[in-house]
């Protein structure tokens, strides 16, 4: 699994400087920080991109596609491969940082973490070395109608019927905002309408499946692109997710997910949770903070979505249950706990859960501004607060403020964020990708999720080393080979030899 | 939501109204203690506020992404 988010970008005083510009500034700052060394240099290889390709089985053809779809032209804009795995560069005007594959949720909010931390470090170095102080968001939308993303990314198995994935996550992820939203001032896509909803992203969902990640947004996104073998794997690509400032918050994003997807391949969900109308109440799950509404499934009940998460949340237990064998994975023990815990405390008082949610932390703040100083909704200074919450400097965002003073749960240490900013995890691929640039970013041409391509001194042609199968490249599979080949050309002559 | 609390108290039948009239002082301590404790975070908050917030968020714009 992994996250890829998308960040809000913005010279103050200067609203007119070109985002693209500005957002190449950020990623190319980050690569001056370490001096002398070569991360920077190897491109993206773009060979292996499909964003056309639709899981419903056919290709989008180019000329029918809108411009922003095409993610697989190279425009010269800034990109970088990290040595911890990572991909760093601009897309849609907004840098971006692509965390390596993971294999739980505790290693998807680390990686996610270190990317904060590594924009962060960015925009800093940016702003010293260039004309603008670059302010960068961990956020959703500039609540004027644009949004951009931030997507999680699961490997599932190719065998497993989309259709099912369809039918039994959209209930899922209409609901799971209770725990997952960001919190957002504004209603409606421009928020336009005063009030506050759950949601960052909520609102501009329009279509329940489709092929789009910009425009028409849909509920199940089909992009086939699994960046690994396509006869064994599938790359679910989730676009509905908000950023999660709060750790917490993700590890559970995160784990639910990957729980429910579970269900999904072993078919044990055992109740058939299909909405009447899933747009319709994706927004009106959003703009309930009470949440005491009652979403239309389609053979005629009505659940509130805490209601609806308790039924994923009791067959995910059971099929933990079922599968169980002593002493496996307290990991997925404790995300069912954490599940469980948080729907009990949002369904007592939502306050409860101020320390894990983030759009119960905000609107706690909100509130209070609210009471303290008389503001409506309509309040710019409420608007700033919503924005300010996803500052990523650790002195003047909202949310590192409240985590700082204890306030919202951290899962991660300082020292191992450090740690995972310059190293990769070492169960996955992402081990081979990070290490390879590490230890030989001068020969390392280019690289992609799945290949390293290395450009060796005495050799006409470039050589490619694909990495199509995600949980091999870890460091039990590699770590030997690479710790005993001192140069790039020694370690090719070794993996001709396996 | 902040109303939530209070709401449910006077919902409660005649019968527990003896239990409520002890109960009520209490709530509203620690409501008045929470509030405290908000208006705390937000006299820290204050300092760090961008100046001029409706400048601040009207100059806010993005392009659109994935």
């Amino acid at each position: 699994m992994g996250i890829e988010t998308e960040y809000g970008i913005s010279v103050p005083g200067h609203p007119h400087v070109n985002a693209m510009a500005t957002s190449s500034q950020v990623v190319l700052a980050y690569n001056g920080i370490a001096v002398g060394d070569r991360r920077g240099r190897a491109r993206w290889d773009f060979d292996d991109e499909h964003p056309l390709r639709d899981a419903r089985g056919y290709d989008l053809s180019r000329a029918e596609a809108d411009p922003t779809q095409l993610t697989d032209e190279d425009l010269g804009l800034a990109n970088l491969i990290l040595t911890n795995g990572a991909r760093l560069y601009v897309d849609h005007a907004h840098p971006e940082y692509s965390s390596p594959e993971v294999t739980n949720p505790r290693d998807a909010v680390l990686w996610d973490r270190a990317g904060q931390e590594i924009m962060a470090e960015a925009a800093a170095a940016a702003t010293r070395d260039g004309p603008f102080t670059i302010q960068l968001y961990k956020n959703n939308t500039d609540n004027k109608g644009a949004s951009y993303g931030t997507h999680e990314n699961y490997l599932m198995r190719r065998g497993t019927p989309f259709s099912s994935i369809v039918r039994d996550l959209t209930p899922f992820f209409v609901t799971r905002q209770v725990f997952t939203g960001a919190g957002r001032v504004g209603l409606g896509q421009d928020g336009r309408g005063q009030g506050f909803q759950l949601s960052q992203r909520a609102d501009f969902f329009e279509v329940e499946v489709g092929l789009e990640t910009t425009l028409k947004r849909p509920i199940i996104n089909t992009r086939d692109e699994p960046h690994a073998d396509p006869e064994r794997y599938r790359r679910l690509h989730v676009i509905v997710g908000d950023a999660n400032l709060c750790e917490a918050a993700t590890y559970l994003k995160m784990g639910t997910t990957s729980l429910v997807l579970a269900l999904i391949e072993a078919e044990a969900l055992g109740d058939d949770l299909t909405l009447a109308d899933p747009v319709r109440e994706m927004h009106e799950v959003s703009h309930d903070p009470t949440l005491s509404h009652r979403l239309r499934l389609r053979d005629g009940r009505a659940m509130t979505a805490l209601e609806i998460q308790r039924a994923y949340l009791d067959a995910a237990a059971r099929l933990v249950e079922a599968q169980a064998v002593p002493g496996t994975d307290p990991q997925t023990a404790d995300v069912l706990a954490r599940w469980a815990a948080v729907l009990d405390d949002l369904g007592e008082d939502p306050r409860r859960a101020a320390d894990r949610v983030d759009w119960v932390a905000k609107l706690g703040l909100l509130e209070g501004y609210r009471r303290r100083d008389g503001l409506d909704w309509g309040a710019a200074r409420l608007e700033l607060v919503d924005l300010q919450y996803s500052d990523l400097r650790p002195d003047r965002g909202l949310a590192a403020r409240l985590e700082a003073g204890g306030r919202l749960e951290r899962l991660t240490s300082a020292e191992e964020v450090a740690h995972a900013k310059v190293h990769p995890p070492v169960d996955t691929r992402a081990y081979f990708r990070g290490e390879c640039l590490r230890r030989y970013g001068d020969a390392v041409a280019a690289a992609s999720w799945d290949s390293v391509i290395f450009d060796i001194p005495g050799h006409d042609a470039l050589q490619r080393v694909p990495t199509l199968e995600p949980v091999r490249g870890t460091r039990d599979h590699v770590g030997h080979l690479l710790d005993s080949s001192a140069t790039a050309a020694e370690l090719l002559d070794a993996l001709r030899e396996r | 939501m902040s109303t939530q609390g209070s709401e449910s108290q006077r919902h409660v039948s005649r019968a527990e109204d003896e239990e409520i009239e002890v109960a009520a002082p209490q709530a509203r301590e620690s409501r008045d203690e929470l509030d405290a404790d908000v208006d705390a975070i937000l006299d820290e908050i204050d300092e760090v506020l961008e100046e001029n917030a409706e400048d601040f968020v009207k100059s806010f714009v993005q392009k659109g992404g994935q």
